[in-house]
């Protein structure tokens, strides 16, 4: 080892406060390149040879019934490879350990032989049985929610008719890696489940003998999908086909997507934000290494050291505090992405998850720290190798100091000869104060996107729960049902109020843009039902013409006035233009409204209802359960309040989970700007410093003196990161506009007092190390060493 | 006129013809060096006198390869010191020129052993550092950090590892401007031996009149310019010097 890498090793040793707390930046960056990422590209490489190895389809559709025969047509449309007809229903489920019905998702699989598309995976147990006729198999995480292990029994309505059925089996499927409930966001394993079943069996038990109601595809390389969906709608049509869709609108992979892509972004942004950090921090901290060893560096020189070993020397400190900081970020990521790719698997059922690392990702994250490094040091390192070897044998000049814009305009006077020090240090150095301010802002915006991001979901649930969905209950039919109904819900025990609704699917159209979706008439004043707005307002249905959501209105680019072509896909399949009455800022969903009596006369026919809200007396609702249990016209009953419950269990799990991260990482920020930049003033300022106290000055008044710099460049920073974290906030915001939800720009009061609280606390024990070494600082070194 | 090296005596080691040197400070320009001719002998013990502000010490950085002359041509033997690059100063410092600085400027994180290290590391054919410890009566210090060290092994410390790459000339800054008379001349003692014994080409910047007996030639400068030069006939010796 040669002199000079000894005295590498030493000053970074001496220096190792501020180096570990670069490093500890660079780590954070790292970490989050390779938990993000490395998640990311994990659970890719999972879903690809997942969807292959289970023959996920590319389309999917549903439609009334169409003989077995058709399924020769769909075959022989061009672009299609394969083709799989199912009979697929929603039925209600009793478990006994569940006191509301729960309700299953009925999907036929061949009794013969596996599926061709969209393979089950089986998890334990075995695979239907040819003959056995009550034989199902259930998805894993209704299973292992229920304990339910095979030779269990589970009693269904299908089709009105009570059956007793085994389970020989649970599996997972590429359709259903994340099931959730229809018209819910969040899974409920408890009291929802996916329920394969013989087709053998399930199409006699539901009138679909030789016939399907439910088709999947994959295409040929090269096919045009949009060509495809048309083809396939066209010859679904007199089957009552509801409009096929692509992997973009299937909801389990639509969810998987939208999770990914958060993941791709944040593995991006994040470590970007770190990376900047850490730059920033070499940059101040070499700066003044530089200008404290400027005749260190003179004598190098003078000896003969080239400009580039003298640069290579101080970019070394650099890259040693950046890839101490990048081992650790590597290792803590690879613990952390493994832990989120673990967590993953709990949400999205793949039959092998695990965190792969790539060493390309690893390279790339050295590249990147590499970067910042250079980036960082090479300011200071081309002032060091700037530096003319006969001037920099010179003393420094003193600083020079003039006062400052606040003092010019006449303020100054009113502050203490202190104050007027601290003033002008912080205008003396202008770029780096605003940088340390910035830096300050950064942490305080990292809490306050973090725990907005809880804040939003809390508003958007808290008004779905409390004002939008006020009902006990929510009725779903497994078919239209007369109105009439409503009159026999309102005998049931403790019901005190029935509002019908019904959902009507349809083909929106305007202009070249079209889209599927469904339009929910209900009744002029109901209460149990409203339509709330991201304001937290409710709006009324109109009596006439479509109340849309905003989100919806956007897609098909409409406004209020426009017509909108409705084409209803079930029964008369009319064709109608209706006007936009309204449009709606909603966070959930994208749906579109109307009066029911109005929807009656659009879809034309019978004045059927699809399910209805009910208002429960608490007392009665053990009784009413065991009621729709028996039920056969009921699909599946909801319960906002367990709906509720089971989002908040997760967004508790989350939020600890997320706010402790949160938390670090905001403090790593703030530590780390604060602590180097006191650290550097120490430096600059230790013979100011040391004379005052020779003068007289108290250990707290000097301490004063060099900690109100940090103080005042903290406290400018705290309200720029109120802003910068509402800026990123509304980003975010905006970022996640998906067809599931919106997230709302609520930040709430609490979310920016915490972001400020655990600033100043971080900046205190900043400031209280720094104090220490102040405290220990031996006058007469001090004054003797010459600078 | 030209000064062609050609026309250079054998034993000369630098000639300096009409060197000056200007620093634009602010608004004010500083004349540093006026026209100054000078030659060096190899082997030569020199001592540069004068008042701070003189000029001795831009002059001796422009020698040592510090420092650019404004105008005049200085040549070290054949190069043109005043015509070359960045680079090839920096080539020329690493394989000739010993410095010796007043304030020592020896690294502090770095042993005794380790800042002679410091330049052995990058010389073509140095001396090891222990030897040149030894050279200067610190062979026992070897290990300790300059904040270990009083003043005068300080400087000890900074002529062994000035002398360790055995350069070619060995130029000092006000050596003994920071110490007492006693190690003063103690460390004048060293650098008087290392001379003798190694015939090392030494220039001495003092503003100590009573250094210059200790020199082979006397050069006083005053605001810039050479007001005097003189010989001594014979080195006076050590003990025969007080300030």
């Amino acid at each position: 080892m040669r002199a000079i890498d000894f005295k590498l090793l030493r000053e970074v040793w001496k220096q190792r406060g501020q180096m570990l707390s670069i490093g500890a930046v660079v780590a954070v960056g790292i970490m989050t390149v390779l938990t993000m990422r490395g998640t990311y590209e994990s659970l890719v490489a999972s879903q690809e040879v997942y969807y292959r190895d289970a023959r996920f389809p590319d389309i999917w559709a549903s439609l009334e019934r169409a003989p077995e025969s058709l399924r020769r047509r769909i075959e022989e449309i061009p672009g299609v490879a394969r083709v799989g007809t199912r009979v697929a229903f929603s039925a209600t489920l009793d478990v006994p350990s569940v006191e509301a019905p729960a309700s299953g998702q009925f999907v036929s699989v061949p009794e013969a032989n596996r599926p061709p598309l969209a393979d089950l995976t089986l998890k334990t147990g075995r695979y239907v049985a040819p003959g056995r006729r009550n034989e199902v198999i259930v998805s894993e995480n209704f299973a292992l929610a229920n304990d339910f292990i095979p030779g269990d029994t589970l009693q269904a309505v299908i089709n009105g008719r009570y059956r007793d059925l085994e389970i020989v089996g649970t599996a997972i499927s590429p359709e259903h890696t994340y099931a959730v409930p229809p018209g819910a966001l969040y899974p409920d394993d408890e009291r929802y489940g996916i329920v394969w079943m013989s087709r053998e069996a399930l199409g006699p038990a539901t009138d679909m003998e030789g016939a399907f109601n439910n088709v999947v595809l994959t295409l040929s390389r090269g096919a045009n999908a949009d060509q495809v969906l048309a083809d396939l709608d066209r010859l679904l049509e007199p089957y009552g086909g509801l409009g096929a869709y692509t992997r973009e609108d299937q909801p389990s992979h639509a969810i998987l997507q939208q999770e990914l892509e958060q993941n791709r972004t944040q593995g991006t942004v994040i470590p970007a934000v770190f990376l900047l950090v850490a730059a920033f921090l070499l940059n101040i901290v070499l700066g003044r290494m530089i200008a404290i060893q400027r005749t260190e560096i003179a004598v190098l020189k003078a000896f003969g050291y080239r400009n580039a070993e003298v640069g290579w020397h101080y970019l070394t400190f650099a890259l040693v505090a950046v890839m101490a900081g990048t081992l650790a970020g590597i290792a803590l990521g690879i613990w952390t992405g493994r832990a989120m790719t673990q967590l993953y698997g709990e949400f999205f059922d793949f039959p092998t998850l695990r965190y792969e690392l790539r060493w390309g990702l690893v390279a790339i994250a050295v590249g990147i720290s590499a970067l910042a490094a250079g980036v960082g040091a090479m300011g200071a390192v081309r002032r060091a190798v700037g530096l003319p070897p006969a001037e920099a044998m010179r003393p420094e000049p003193p600083a020079s100091f003039k006062a400052g814009i606040f003092e010019r305009v006449g303020l100054g006077r009113l502050l203490p000869a202190a104050g007027r020090m601290i003033l002008r240090n912080v205008e003396r150095t202008p770029a780096r104060s605003l940088f340390s301010s910035i830096g300050v802002a950064f942490s305080v915006a990292i809490l306050v996107i973090g725990l907005f991001m809880f804040d939003g979901v809390a508003y958007m649930m808290d008004l779905q729960f409390r004002v939008a969905q006020r009902e006990d209950l929510a009725l779903t039919f497994n078919r239209p049902v007369s109105s009439s109904v409503r009159h026999d819900l309102a005998t049931l025990s403790g019901v005190t109020l029935v509002e019908p609704y019904r959902a009507v699917p349809v083909r929106l159209r305007a202009g070249h843009r079209e889209r599927e979706t469904a339009i929910i008439g209900t009744e002029p004043g109901a209460r149990l039902r409203q339509i709330v707005t991201t304001g937290g307002g409710t709006r009324p249905v109109p009596p006439e013409g479509l109340l849309m959501s905003a989100f919806l209105a956007d897609q098909l680019e409409l406004a209020v006035g426009d017509p909108v072509t409705v084409e209803v896909l079930e029964g008369s399949r009319r064709t109608t233009p209706v006007p936009v009455a309204g449009v709606v800022e909603d966070f959930i969903g994208v749906a579109a409204y109307m009066d029911l009596g109005a929807l009656h006369q659009l879809a034309h026919g019978a004045r059927s209802i699809s399910g209805a809200y009910l208002a429960v007396e608490p007392e009665a609702r053990d009784a009413l359960n065991a009621e729709l249990k028996e039920l056969p016209v009921v699909a599946s009953v909801a319960s906002p309040a367990q709906m509720l419950e089971s989002f908040e269990t997760q967004l508790e799990e989350g939020l600890l989970i997320g706010v402790f991260f949160i938390l670090g990482f905001s403090s790593v920020i703030s530590v780390a700007v604060i602590y180097n930049g006191a650290r550097v003033s120490l430096s600059e300022r230790g013979r100011e410093l040391a004379s005052l106290r020779v003068l007289g000055f108290s250990r707290r008044e000097v301490a004063v003196l060099l900690l109100g710099e940090q103080g005042l460049t903290t406290l400018l920073g705290i309200p720029l990161g109120w802003g910068l974290g509402y800026l990123l906030a509304a980003g975010v915001s905006a970022g996640l506009q998906t067809e599931a939800y919106r997230i709302p720009l609520i930040i709430s009061p609490s979310t920016f007092a915490w972001a400020t609280g655990v600033t100043l606390v971080a900046a205190l024990v900043s400031g209280l190390i720094v104090r220490r070494r102040l405290d220990r600082m031996n006058l007469i070194d001090v004054l003797k060493t010459r600078e | 006129m030209t000064y062609s090296p050609a026309s250079s005596r054998a034993d000369i080691v630098f000639r300096a013809r009409d060197v000056s040197k200007v620093y634009t400070m602010g608004e004010v320009e500083v004349h540093a060096l006026r026209s100054v001719d000078l030659d060096l002998y190899a082997g030569e013990l020199l001592v540069l006198l004068g008042a701070s502000g003189s000029g001795k010490s831009t002059f001796l950085n422009i020698l040592g390869g510090l420092d650019t002359p404004t105008s005049g041509h200085v040549f070290y033997r054949d190069q043109e010191l005043s015509a070359a690059s960045e680079r090839e100063l920096t080539r020329y410092r690493r394989q000739h020129v010993g410095f010796v600085f007043q304030f020592y400027n020896l690294i502090p994180s770095l042993t005794a052993r380790e800042n002679v290290a410091l330049v052995t590391d990058i010389a073509d054919d140095p001396m090891p550092a222990d030897e040149a410890l030894e050279l200067v009566d610190l062979g026992n210090r070897a290990d300790h950090f300059p904040a270990q060290l009083s003043g005068g092994e300080q400087q000890r410390v900074a002529i062994a590892r000035a002398v360790a790459k055995q350069p070619s000339v060995l130029l000092c800054d006000e050596p003994t401007g920071a110490l007492d008379l006693e190690t003063g001349k103690l460390v004048l003692g060293v650098l008087e031996r290392v001379n003798r014994e190694v015939g090392t080409t030494t220039a001495i910047i003092t503003h100590n009149t009573a250094i210059g007996s200790l020199g082979d030639r006397v050069v006083r400068m005053s605001s810039g310019e050479i007001a005097e030069q003189t010989r001594n006939a014979a080195r006076a010796a050590l003990d025969a010097i007080e300030w």
